[in-house]
């Protein structure tokens, strides 16, 4: 299994059985799906910020039919709203962040040749794949996308007669959440079973990376929960094909009094929400693996209170399955369930702060070294204190009642999960590229991206807080229809002049990671002077990981600057000195 | 034309772009470095940088923000468990505001003072378990009135005593509000969707004895400090209605009635003389629900008992509209 064998094209770059070469199709087909995400999101930019102008980009992207005369049409606007939300969150920061980094760091980090199971891995992506196509597919339907919302809520997303994109367009979207699900469910085995038996000799599980404690518990997460979302799918599937009534009941549309009675579109809600809420934490904590890892290397301290971390994540991974309600306050639910799921709502916050601290006390006496990768972790704990605080109002019931479905819920899950998961994606990729591609990406445009990245996305996401407060409710296509709202316009504005500074600076991060795949410099083989086991490996990658035997761990991952060593970071291999405590 | 130029623009930058970068580590190469590791230098920049931009720059544009758009968010509530909910929402946002002026100015303080030196050494310091047990123990302490603080709200708002309410229902479906008030009875008729036919568009049953004196209205009235249970329904797919100046929300759920009791404590004359003579209280849908649901509205007007008398003895009852014709 350890030597290199003779691959063809076909075995390595496409049904590859490598992690490493599987990671890379995660990455890049995420970074595909989030430039496809990100641009429907300017296209409906442009509709809010300028209501009813006629601007020839939308024609030229969705054509005569959707935006006549330049001018967007409502249900389009709708639409893109939908797919926008489905690809961020499943398609970019769920497969293409845990996809990415589980796959590639899972097996180097723990010391492992590759996954327990690389046909399954395999399959995994090739799921994704077909995800991808379909869900792609449907933006070119005769009827549009799916257009009922990313939480597709019946019986809006049952009834084609409700609104165009509930035809064809939602078929193909829950048959793509279906292959969607089950690629997630064998990637999340896969890593689960990895990480718990294949660890190398002396990787105990105290001594793992933050970053591996991260995927492990993410993978349990969705293993639990994605299951949920696909009987979910199922029932919506059996209610809009085979007149069943599970979501319907009691509905008059288009004129016509529906069979279906006895349903419940409640129902529908319970479900899709216990998954939807672990799904948050299912592409947060990835991020807050990274950014713990990158930050205590470029600190070059040992992340802060490690047993904590530990600690907090596996109390937000349990919290998360007992808060999905807090999204369903107004739903008519028993006001005494609003109160139990308020309750487990803001214990979220301890864990939530005990994490800040401890990034907060890792950075304190740090050495800091700003690769960009360190500046996009730093960047997380700024998004992740601003977006968590406000998520103390949005989890109290009483609060919500009026914020609630506003652009307060929007600014806040875009700054605490969008933008925050976006930076850990962005510091795992700038950190671990060298490893990667073996070659560097270069660091000004990094750095350049970094800071036009952050002075947008705060220019994005912070004034939508102030249009919440003053009631304008999200998924409005213009927000002209009430003159109570005519005062924000210059808001919208400006939210939409960083939206397109912001998107457009992604494209230079494009073309670094490109550029430097083939003309960056040459890497060496710990490039930033990491402890952890992956930067034991030749620069050059192989299938097998390790030319020789496979490391074996004798300290945890942490020890940077440790009193009385030689250098500033001592490597998970590196025997403990007669008489040296641990830690 | 103006694509091909577009395109030529594109291309010919990001040649400039390539030959730059070339450039730039070809001079490195030179000097026998690696121009992507990070050296004193970019430390110090960065350091900086990370200062002025992530302390300075955001949290000034933060008070600015406060200082010019804190004007849009809503005036103060219309009614009497607004109020609390409006306090409550004061409380926690100088909680927030105060966690928030603490830790980002630590953060980005902590980026300048600690920016890194290849003389310097990190300080080796694993965890502490006093100062652990500190911010654990000083959230929850905070948490803990701040959550039975909001469950008593929420309890009060939810488990008011309505049966001195006035009832109106608030009936649903693409793109329009339908109010029906259920008359001297103070008792809504029995409704079923089936029944849904012509003018009675609500599907009323009109064989229910408490039917009769039901009154369907385009517009909302509501007499000031009287209070109010809104009965909400849904005869297509979900709707919200969200009365933003009364801090009300609720689903309108097709196949189950849902409720929300409130007492407005203002008219809208008052409204008018304190915000501007454009004010209007709205009811807005605030779940996604088609492709006008950016238009879903009816008008609220909250007067007088007299102003409403009037009103209210101008409009048909149902016995009337749906057995004369």
């Amino acid at each position: 299994m350890s030597e290199h064998h003779k691959e063809t094209f076909i075995t390595k770059y496409i049904f590859s059985l490598d992690h490493k070469m599987i990671a890379k199709q995660f990455l890049i087909t995420g970074m595909f799906m989030g430039v496809v995400g990100m641009t429907l999101s300017l296209l409906f930019r442009l509709q809010l910020s300028n209501p009813g102008e006629s601007f020839a980009v939308l024609e030229f992207f969705l054509g005569e039919k959707w935006a006549p005369g330049g001018v967007l049409d409502p249900n389009m606007y709708l639409a893109l709203v939908t797919m926008h939300g489905t690809i961020l969150v499943f398609w970019v920061l769920t497969a293409g962040l845990t996809g990415t980094f589980a796959n590639f760091l899972i097996p180097l980090q723990i010391g492992a040749r590759d996954m327990a199971s690389g046909f399954m891995n395999m399959l995994s992506y090739w799921f994704f794949f077909a995800a991808t196509v379909v869900l792609l597919s449907s933006l070119y339907v005769e009827t549009g996308p799916a257009s009922a919302g990313w939480t597709i809520y019946p019986p809006l997303s049952a009834l084609p007669q409700a609104i165009p994109g509930s035809g064809l367009g939602q078929d193909l979207w829950l048959i793509a959440m279906t292959l969607f699900v089950v690629s997630s469910l064998l990637g999340g085995l896969n890593y689960i079973v990895t990480i718990l038996n294949l660890r190398t000799k002396g990787m105990t599980m105290m001594r793992l990376p933050l970053t591996i404690w991260a995927l492990l518990i993410v993978a349990i997460l969705g293993v639990l929960s994605f299951p949920v979302l696909l009987s979910c799918s199922l029932l919506l599937i059996f209610d809009r094909s085979f007149g069943t009534s599970f979501y319907l009941s009691d509905i008059i549309i288009g004129g016509e009094a529906l069979h279906n009675t006895g349903g419940s579109p409640i129902l529908f809600e319970h479900l899709f929400w216990f998954l939807g809420h672990p799904e948050v934490y299912i592409i947060l904590l990835p991020a807050l693996g990274i950014v713990s890892e990158v930050i205590s290397v470029n600190s070059r301290k040992p992340i802060f209170g490690y047993k904590a971390m530990v600690g907090a994540l596996l109390v937000i991974a349990l919290l998360s399955f007992v808060v999905w309600g807090h999204h369903m306050f107004l739903t008519g639910m028993d006001p005494f369930l609003g109160s139990v799921f308020t309750f487990t709502t803001l214990l979220i916050a301890i864990p939530s702060a005990v994490k800040v601290f401890n990034y907060l006390a890792t950075l304190w006496r740090a050495n800091i070294r700003f690769t960009p990768a360190m500046l996009f972790a730093i960047g997380f704990v700024s998004t992740f204190i601003t977006g968590g605080l406000t998520g103390i109002i949005l989890g109290d019931s009483a609060l919500d009642i009026n914020v609630h479905d506003t652009y307060f819920v929007t600014g806040h899950f875009h700054i605490v999960m969008g933008v925050s998961a976006i930076y850990g994606m962005m510091a795992g990729v700038y950190h671990w590229f060298p490893k990667m591609y073996g070659r560097m990406m270069n660091k000004k445009l990094g750095y350049f991206h970094f800071w036009v990245t952050f002075i947008s996305a705060y220019g994005v996401f912070f004034p939508m807080h102030f249009l919440g407060l003053a009631g304008l409710p999200r998924r409005y296509y213009t927000n002209s229809a009430f003159p109570m709202f005519d005062e924000l316009t210059n808001i919208n504005e400006i939210i939409t002049f960083f939206a397109i500074i912001g998107g457009l600076v992604q494209l230079l991060f494009i073309f670094n990671f490109f550029y430097s795949i083939f003309k960056g410099t040459k890497a060496t083989e710990n490039p930033w002077k990491s402890n952890t086991l992956e930067w034991t490996t030749p620069v050059e990658r192989i299938h097998g990981n390790w030319p020789g035997e496979i490391p074996t761990v004798e300290r945890w991952a942490y020890d940077y600057s440790k009193p009385d060593a030689d250098d500033d970071f001592i490597p998970q291999t590196v025997p403990l000195k007669k008489g040296e405590i641990e830690h | 034309m103006t694509g091909i130029l577009i395109g030529l623009i594109i291309a010919v930058s990001l040649i400039v772009l390539v030959q730059l970068l070339r450039v730039n580590e070809l001079i490195s190469q030179v000097k026998n470095e690696d121009p992507n590791l990070v050296n004193d230098e970019d430390n110090n920049t960065q350091g900086i940088l990370a200062f002025s931009i992530m302390g300075v720059l955001f949290l000034a544009s933060v008070l600015w923000q406060f200082k010019y758009w804190g004007i849009h968010i809503l005036p103060p509530a219309s009614s009497i468990h607004g109020a609390t909910i409006d306090t409550l929402m004061r409380v926690t946002l100088a909680l927030i505001l105060f966690v928030f002026f603490i830790t980002q100015p630590i953060l980005a303080w902590f980026t300048l003072k600690y920016r890194g030196n290849s003389k310097r050494k990190a300080y080796y310091f694993v965890h502490n378990n006093k100062l652990e047990l500190a911010w654990t123990i000083i959230p929850s302490l905070v948490l803990t009135p701040l959550i039975i603080y909001g469950l008593n709200v929420w309890n009060d708002i939810t488990n008011t005593d309505t049966s001195n309410s006035k009832v109106i229902e608030l009936y649903a479906k693409q793109f329009n509000w339908t109010a029906r008030y259920s008359g001297d009875d103070n008792t809504l008729g029995k409704a079923n969707f089936k029944l849904v036919e012509g003018l009675n568009e609500l599907g009323v049953n009109m064989n229910d004895e408490n039917a009769g004196d039901d009154i369907i209205t385009r517009e909302v009235h509501l007499v000031v400090g009287e209070p109010v249970l809104l009965k909400m329904r849904s005869q297509d797919v979900i709707h919200s209605a969200f009365l933003p100046h009364f801090r009300v929300q609720m689903n309108c759920v097709p196949g189950m009635i849902t409720q929300f009791g409130f007492t407005p404590t203002q008219t809208t004359a008052e409204m008018k003389n304190q915000e501007g003579d454009d004010f209007e209280f709205v009811l807005l849908c605030n779940k996604i629900c088609g492709a006008a649901h950016y238009n879903m509205k009816m008008k609220v007007i909250v007067e007088s008992q007299d102003d409403y008398d009037a009103w209210i003895y101008s409009q048909k009852t149902l016995k009337n509209t749906l057995t004369v014709k």
